[in-house]
């Protein structure tokens, strides 16, 4: 009825403009001596966050370098293939759950090995290993109806693929053990994953995360190939293989000795971004080294 | 001495009324017996306002617009005089199992457990309800004197010693008759006192004792002795055993989760409730189902079990109903459901205080739902901790429970002096040892290699033009076997490569199969 009438006798008439100003100051000051803003504090009295609680990687360089994993925060750690991420990451869960830490890996591409890790020293008791991917199996067709229809596809007609399946098994599952609560790191190995799916991930997913984790101890980690959780993330490293040769020895008896990593600092806001790039080396040992 | 005694008037009547909560505001007969002769064993107050009387044929019954009639369920009744013993034993460890609908039990010395004995009477009266039993509640000094007056009154009452005749005095005389087995027999008392013109309890009290045992035997003295609340009976105490079972039979057959659902979580609350009272929890979920038509792969299956096992002592109705829900959408029955059956395993209660110094750890409740839910994602047996086996052949590892139990943990190590030794021997901070990790492809990718004097010099895959490269450097090979014996044997060459990827150097385990020829890429160092 009032779009009606609106239309039939046109717009209501303004106020003059000195009774608008006039109507505004009151309202200014009613706002200013309203008893919920009260307690508002300006911005420039904001207390400064307190630093976090760092969770040691295991890896000295890396921890003299960035001084831990932040609690509470997104860590994000990038790198090529054979860049030594997954040496961090490996490193990281082992050091956290020999701390009796309890950890979550939620391994996008079902690429963890077992049997590296214990070499690394990891406590499996501690470990939650989420293996996503193959899983497309529903449940058996019964009598018993689900609502398995996508509102949006009735039909069914948009198939996914398979690496869209396993992101969005990451999201929810990475969802369900945030909210869980209790762990000391939560992983998400996104390695193996392309790029152009990597980056479909919305923004919003990553700042779900960093608010879930925000009031907790928990440390979030995301590991991958490419820089993805961007502005949410508190530190950002990348690496970088610097030589990976085999032993100097005759041909029959070579052995892949290990990595020599290169850890650069891509984003930090614990502290003031240094001038100039700042980057610390470590090494690794390959398992048939000794 | 103080008895009390736990009655549930219409008991046929309120089984199933606790089943079925909605029924409770309305007027419900219960029928028996085979057709067409059904007729009305018992009634709740509503319908008896409604004019349905026990004994009326189910057609009669069928006639007041307004009632509901349901089949009488031994199920249901047994189910309801569990909760009645739990219920009872919640308070006095004495307590005597005297009918489906009756229940005495001792409460001396249990003043300063719950407080004096009114108080103790009305918190029966509330735990009852809390499990779905309308009961009338009765504490006298004699058994006698709270068994007739838990059936003559309704409520709590508390009869005051010494003044047992006073109270009991304007009850009706057939309440002496209420435990009575023979029917005829308290029938034709009830006619004898009615010609003697005795209606309540206070009449037949004042009859000379003589007179009465010349005319009714020793019979009509014990009656006596019971009118005026004296007594010579004993509690004979019993141990009932710990049952956590409801069941329920379905007129109709359900057909969908949802409803399922409901039904689940009224069982759930009522088990929950029963192990409360015992002051134990549930470790194991046992859902039993009967299917109309049989399963689909096995019509003759008609039976369909589910149980979860908790890693932990758990009491909380919501939890557990998350977990069947989740449960029963991954392995769906397959037909129909005629009736629900589910047990409950009790255990102790798991200790709720934590260390103040300990590592956070998730809580069981949420953390049983999450890996529910996680399964529920990512598929059943694809969630845990991995565990490695004894031997040597590719991925040989096994998933098993993730069971954080960081209170066990730490307990053991302050009990046990081995444990801390080795707590001790063990220094989180000693610095680990850096491995370069390997990524498993899962499955491993099948190439086509090229050898020069035995070493791989140059890999093809058809699928990634990245994979097909030259081999920059090779190391190894590294050869092992096992499982000869079996029909699974394994023969391989493992070698370390390096290939040119992405501007970079990516480097890779390749493994050749000795028994079969084929050469794959089993992962990637990272």
């Amino acid at each position: 009825m009032s779009s009606l009438s609106w239309n039939a006798v046109g717009p209501p008439s303004l106020p003059p403009v000195e009774g608008l100003h006039a109507k505004m100051n009151a309202i200014l000051k009613h706002i200013a001596g309203s008893e919920r803003l009260i307690d508002v504090r300006p911005a420039s009295r904001l207390e400064v966050c307190p630093r976090p609680e760092m969770l040691a990687t295991g890896i000295s360089a890396l921890d003299e370098l960035t001084g831990g994993l932040p609690r509470g925060r997104l860590t994000e750690i990038c790198g090529a293939a054979s860049s030594g991420k997954t040496t961090v990451l490996v490193t990281a869960l082992a050091a956290a759950t020999r701390r009796h830490e309890n950890c979550v890996l939620i391994d996008a591409s079902d690429s963890f090995d077992p049997s590296s890790a214990a070499k690394a020293g990891m406590d499996f008791s501690k470990l939650l290993w989420v293996r996503c991917g193959t899983s497309l199996d529903a449940p058996a067709s019964s009598g018993l109806k689900t609502k398995t229809l996508n509102p949006r596809d009735p039909r069914g007609t948009q198939k996914k693929t398979i690496v869209e399946h396993r992101l969005e098994q990451v999201l929810k599952a990475t969802d369900l053990v945030l909210q869980s609560g209790g762990f000391g790191l939560v992983a998400l190995d996104l390695a193996g994953i392309p790029q152009k799916f990597v980056r479909r991930i919305p923004l919003a997913s990553w700042f779900r995360f960093q608010r879930a984790v925000e009031p907790t101890k928990t440390a979030l980690l995301v590991v991958s190939e490419f820089q993805c959780a961007q502005t949410c993330a508190t530190l950002a490293l990348k690496l970088a293989a610097l030589s990976h040769q085999p032993s100097r020895k005759p041909t029959h008896t070579q052995v892949f000795e290990g990595m020599r990593v290169e850890t650069e600092l891509l984003r930090s806001r614990l502290k003031r971004k240094p001038m100039q790039s700042v980057k610390a080396v470590f090494e690794s040992k390959a398992v048939s080294a000794g | 001495m103080a008895f009390a005694c736990i009655f549930v008037p219409d008991f046929p009547a309120q089984a199933i009324v606790r089943a079925e909560p909605e029924l409770r505001a309305h007027a419900v007969a219960v029928i028996a017996g085979q057709p067409p002769l059904e007729k009305v064993v018992s009634t709740n107050e509503q319908a008896r306002r409604a004019g349905i009387s026990i004994g009326m044929t189910k057609l009669q019954a069928g006639l007041s617009g307004e009632v509901m009639s349901r089949d009488r369920s031994e199920l249901q009744e047994s189910a309801a005089h569990c909760a009645l013993l739990d219920c009872a034993q919640s308070f006095s460890p004495r307590v005597e199992d005297a009918a489906p609908d009756t229940v005495l039990l001792d409460l001396s010395g249990l003043e300063k457990l719950f407080g004096p004995t009114p108080k103790m009477a009305r918190g029966i009266y509330r735990r009852a309800s809390q499990m779905g039993l309308e009961t009338n509640v009765a504490v006298a000094s004699t058994l006698e004197s709270a068994l007739v007056a838990a059936h003559g009154f309704s409520g709590v009452t508390v009869v005051p010693t010494m003044k047992e005749a006073q109270c009991l005095g304007s009850l009706p005389v057939e309440v002496l008759f209420a435990e009575e087995a023979d029917a005829e027999k308290a029938e034709e008392f009830l006619q004898t006192f009615h010609r003697w013109g005795i209606r309540k309890l206070r009449d037949l009290a004042s009859l000379p004792e003589v007179d009465l045992s010349e005319r009714l035997g020793q019979r009509g003295l014990e009656l006596q002795r019971k009118a005026r609340g004296m007594g010579a009976r004993t509690l004979v105490p019993g141990d009932p055993p710990l049952r956590f079972e409801e069941a329920q039979e379905l007129e109709f057959p359900l057909v969908l989760l949802e409803p399922l659902a409901f039904l689940l979580q009224r069982m759930l609350e009522h088990l929950c409730a029963r192990l409360e009272a015992r002051a134990l929890a549930a470790q194991e979920l046992r859902l039993e189902l009967m299917l109309e038509n049989g399963r689909p792969s096995d019509p003759a299956l008609t039976g369909f079990e589910r149980t979860i096992r908790l890693p932990v002592p758990l009491l909380n109705p919501q939890t557990f109903l998350k977990l069947l829900q989740l449960d029963l959408k991954a392995h769906p029955p397959g037909a129909p459901v005629v009736k629900v059956v589910l047990r409950m395993q009790p255990a102790k209660p798991r200790p709720g205080q934590n260390g103040l110094f300990l590592p956070s750890s998730p809580e069981p409740e949420k953390l049983e739902l999450t890996l529910a839910r996680i399964a529920a994602v990512v598929g059943g047996g694809r969630a845990g901790s991995p565990a490695l086996l004894d031997a040597h052949r590719r991925e040989a590892f096994e998933m098993r429970r993730f069971t954080p139990s960081a209170v066990a943990f730490w307990s053991a190590v302050i009990e046990s002096p081995v444990a801390r030794e080795a707590l001790k021997n063990s220094d989180s901070r000693a610095p680990a040892p850096l491995v370069t990790a390997l990524r498993i492809f899962r499955p491993p990718v099948d190439v086509k290699v090229g050898c020069e004097n035995g070493k791989p010099c140059h890999i093809s895959y058809s699928k990634e033009k990245q994979l097909s490269r030259k081999v920059l450097w090779a190391a190894g090979p590294w050869r092992s076997s096992g499982d000869w014996w079996e029909h699974d044997a394994w023969l391989r060459d493992e070698w370390d490569i390096a290939i040119e990827k992405d501007g970079g150097l990516a480097l890779y385990r390749l493994v050749h199969d000795l028994l079969n020829g084929k050469w794959m890429l089993e992962g990637g160092y990272d």
